[in-house]
């Protein structure tokens, strides 16, 4: 297996709301075990084209592939149970355990082993099991409650994570705790990471790529070192003055 | 019409003259009298169900009937106080009662929406040809007294303005407050009526019930009132009666109205109703009332009374009469000799709630459902639903009888229709708007939209769902007491009795039940909201 094929990729790729156009035509590449942050304002497209990824949204015009696949091509049900997805705040369900949440996707491939997935997947986010399984999301804090999500997005066995924001409730010291402990296990894990952040520090501390995105346009696509160097428009430029990374 | 006074000796004259007023085959019919037997009664191997409107007299006259028919070998089924006119009528016409009291001038104005014409025989003749033809409905020859609207005022307001007539009253009427009941301030030969004869009149209108209406005016409350010639309460008071100086008012003779069922398959019983005919006169009439609205003496104790003074009838029956079963004392220990009673009113009350809760769980739920996953038409169907809520509970429950008759099944289709709009409101909302972030992260992992709302959806939106089921509940509760109207019983029985008989205990009997039920209900159905609210969502 080719460890640098391209896992995930967008082919000009358009998205309209009614007279609102989201997504302008934009082209992207993630590699097999790398990150990339989607960066922008609201209503840049970010989370429009992180969600085509797992056909929440269906794209007007180009095509999305995910290994290698075109996703219009792949059941809807089938390919979001193989790609795993954590956003802001959980999104736990609120009624169940912490384990039967991870345990989630394991569960709906109807795996007999659900719940072993789900508590090694706990174990992988620092929440053991044993200690943390039976309690309800509420009694979590907002740190443990992006681990646990983190968990979910894991325990099926996927190697393609889409995370919409999946630090940005938190404060500070809690989001470089979890951000660290997520760096570590993608690299552990290879996994192949797509994920949205509004926030450049965000991106330049987890990423391997930054896309840059604008009014549904891809601004500037390049590693953030490439990028912090050389800005490749004046609004780019503007964006790291402000984000303090410049 | 009134030859009371006459005919009370002699009650073959009045025979001889309501036969004259009957129609062909009424002459018949009371000529089959004389061979009416209890043998005879024994063909019709159904009960008689008589009825009567919701006020003292109309429970008087029907007790009158029925004690009547069963010491003539009859079996009689009593449906006391059915809501309205357009109630009862509906009900007779659909064969659904066999005869009620019922008034000249009610069926001209009310039911054919006719202007009054010439005299008390007029009218009749009228109301009788048209009823025969159109519906198959038989106006019995008339009872002998009449009672038409009686507007009065306390005596010291007649002595100051000098008052005297309706003129008069036209003329004072900007200053004077009337206590009018709902049905006369609507019908044309109401207020509208009056007031296009009369001119100006009054300056201000209140709907008062007839159970009220007297304690009103005495108290000052209002200062002219609507009441009928015949009501005990106006002689009580001393009130004045203002004389219909224009002639107004149409006449408003007795009449026992009779369904064609009856009148083809008992006409036995109808010659024995015909009997009545002529024999009661308004003073008679009047301290009926008097006796029943006043002294709170049992209806079928007047009623039976009324009868052997008629000689129509050795004994009265006063075992299953209609309205007061008791004498007006302690409450507490009126409460408890009714106990029986209040029970078996209370079950047939839940039956009726539960019956259309469960009806209307079973729609309402898949329908809120089904309404998430179709937004656009949602609101706007959710707004017709709510347009049901506005529906005055007796009218929806007068347009259910054409099509449903009286009784429960009516009744229970009603209360239906007004849980709907509580349970699909918060079906609707309740699964819109479950956790949305939940719902989106599930759905972006892979769970159908099936599973989404089994899993997920539902039990989140449960508490907000068993809301609006308690809402319903409670509603029903309420709503069931007018069940009565429509002669599906319950709690509203004693209810719509003691308005009539203007017997407080007698609604307390009914609301004290009913309103305990309503705490009671809403207590368990709290307990099943907080049961099902999700465990993660629970305090605590």
């Amino acid at each position: 297996m080719d460890p640098h094929a391209t896992v995930l990729e967008a082919r000009d790729v358009t998205k309209r709301y009614g007279a609102v156009t989201a997504l302008a035509g934009v082209s992207l590449r993630v590699a097999r075990g790398s990150c990339t942050a989607l960066v922008g304002e609201s209503g840049s497209g970010k989370t429009t084209l992180l969600r085509t990824f797992n056909r929440m949204v269906e794209p007007d015009g180009g095509s999305v592939h995910v290994s290698g696949r075109d996703a219009a091509s792949l059941d809807a049900v089938s390919l979001r149970r193989s790609v795993g997805y954590a956003e802001q705040e959980g999104g736990l369900l609120p009624h169940w355990t912490v384990l039967r949440n991870v345990a989630l996707v394991p569960s709906l491939l109807r795996r007999g082993d659900a719940s072993d997935a789900a508590r090694r997947a706990l174990d992988l986010v620092g929440l053991p099991a044993v200690e943390f399984g039976e309690r309800w999301p509420r009694d979590l804090s907002g740190g443990q409650r992006q681990r646990a999500a983190l968990a979910r997005a894991l325990a099926g066995g996927a190697d393609v994570l889409l995370l919409d924001e999946p630090f940005g409730a938190l404060d500070a010291i809690t989001r470089a705790e979890v951000q660290r402990m997520f760096a570590a296990l993608r690299r552990q894990l290879s996994i192949t990471t797509l994920l949205v952040t509004h926030d450049l520090r965000v991106a330049f501390e987890l990423a391997d790529q930054v896309v840059v995105l604008r009014a549904g346009r891809a601004e500037q696509a390049a590693a953030p070192e490439a990028l912090r160097s050389r800005p490749g428009t004046p609004y780019v430029a503007d964006l790291l003055v402000k984000a303090g990374v410049a | 019409m009134r030859r009371a006074s006459a005919s009370r000796g002699a009650p073959a004259l009045a025979l001889a003259l309501a036969v004259l007023l009957a129609s062909d085959t009424l002459t018949a019919q009371a000529a089959a009298a004389q061979a009416a037997t209890p043998e005879a009664a024994a063909q019709v191997d159904r009960p008689i169900v008589v009825a009567s409107k919701p006020f003292a007299e109309s429970f008087v006259l029907a007790e009158i009937f029925a004690q009547l028919l069963e010491a003539r070998g009859f079996r009689v089924d009593r449906r006391p106080g059915l809501g309205a006119t357009e109630i009862a009528f509906a009900a007779l016409r659909r064969d659904e009662i066999d005869v009620y009291p019922e008034y000249t001038g009610t069926g001209l104005l009310a039911i054919l929406g006719e202007s009054p014409r010439g005299s008390s025989q007029d009218a009749y003749r009228r109301v009788a040809t048209v009823f025969r033809e159109r519906w198959g409905v038989r106006w019995l020859p008339p009872l002998g007294f009449e009672n038409t609207y009686a507007i009065a005022v306390r005596p010291g307001t007649a002595d100051s303005l000098g008052l005297e007539t309706l003129t008069d009253l036209a003329r004072a009427g900007p200053s004077l407050a009337a206590g009018l009941s709902p049905d006369f301030i609507g019908r044309a030969d109401g207020l509208p009526g009056l007031r296009a004869a009369y001119g100006l009149f009054p300056g201000e209108v209140r709907a008062l019930l007839q159970a009220v209406k007297y304690q009103a005016l005495v108290a000052g409350e209002v200062d002219v009132i609507d009441g009928y010639a015949t009501d005990g309460q106006i002689a009580r008071y001393d009130l004045r009666v203002l004389r219909d100086d224009l002639g107004f008012f149409p006449p408003y003779d007795a009449v026992a109205l009779v369904s064609r069922r009856l009148a083809d398959e008992a006409p036995a019983a109808v010659a024995a109703l015909t009997e009545l005919s002529g024999l009661i006169d308004e003073r008679a009439m009047r301290e009926m009332n008097r006796r029943v609205e006043v002294d709170g003496e049992p209806v079928a104790a007047v009623a039976a009374d009324a009868l052997r003074s008629l000689g129509a009838v050795g004994d009265g029956r006063s075992t299953t009469a209609f309205g007061t079963d008791g004498g007006r004392g302690s409450l507490l220990r009126y409460l408890w000799e009714r106990r029986a009673t209040t029970l078996a009113e209370t079950r047939r009350h839940l039956l009726l709630v539960v019956l259309s809760l469960a009806v209307g769980v079973a729609v309402a739920i898949p329908l809120g459902l089904a309404l998430e996953r179709a937004r656009r038409v949602a609101e706007g169907t959710i707004r017709a639903i709510g347009l049901l809520q506005t529906v005055p509970s007796i009218a929806l429950l007068a347009f259910m009888i054409p099509l449903l008759g009286i009784g429960v099944v009516p009744a229970v289709t009603a209360l239906f229709l007004y849980s709907l709009f509580p349970m699909v409101r918060n079906t609707y909302t309740g699964v819109r708007d479950a956790d949305g972030s939940a719902v989106g992260s599930a759905r972006a992992l892979g769970m159908t939209e099936r599973q989404l709302l089994r899993w997920v959806r539902l039990p989140l939106a449960a508490p907000v769902i068993m809301a609006g089921v308690r809402t319903a509940a409670v509603i029903n509760v309420g709503t069931a007491t007018l069940a009565a109207f429509i002669g599906a019983g319950g709690l509203g029985d004693p209810i719509v009795a003691g308005l009539a008989l203007s017997d407080t205990e007698m609604i307390l009997a009914g609301a004290i039940p009913a309103a305990v039920l309503a705490l009671l209900v809403d207590g368990a159905l709290g307990a099943a909201e907080r049961m099902t609210r999700p465990k993660g969502l629970r305090e605590g």
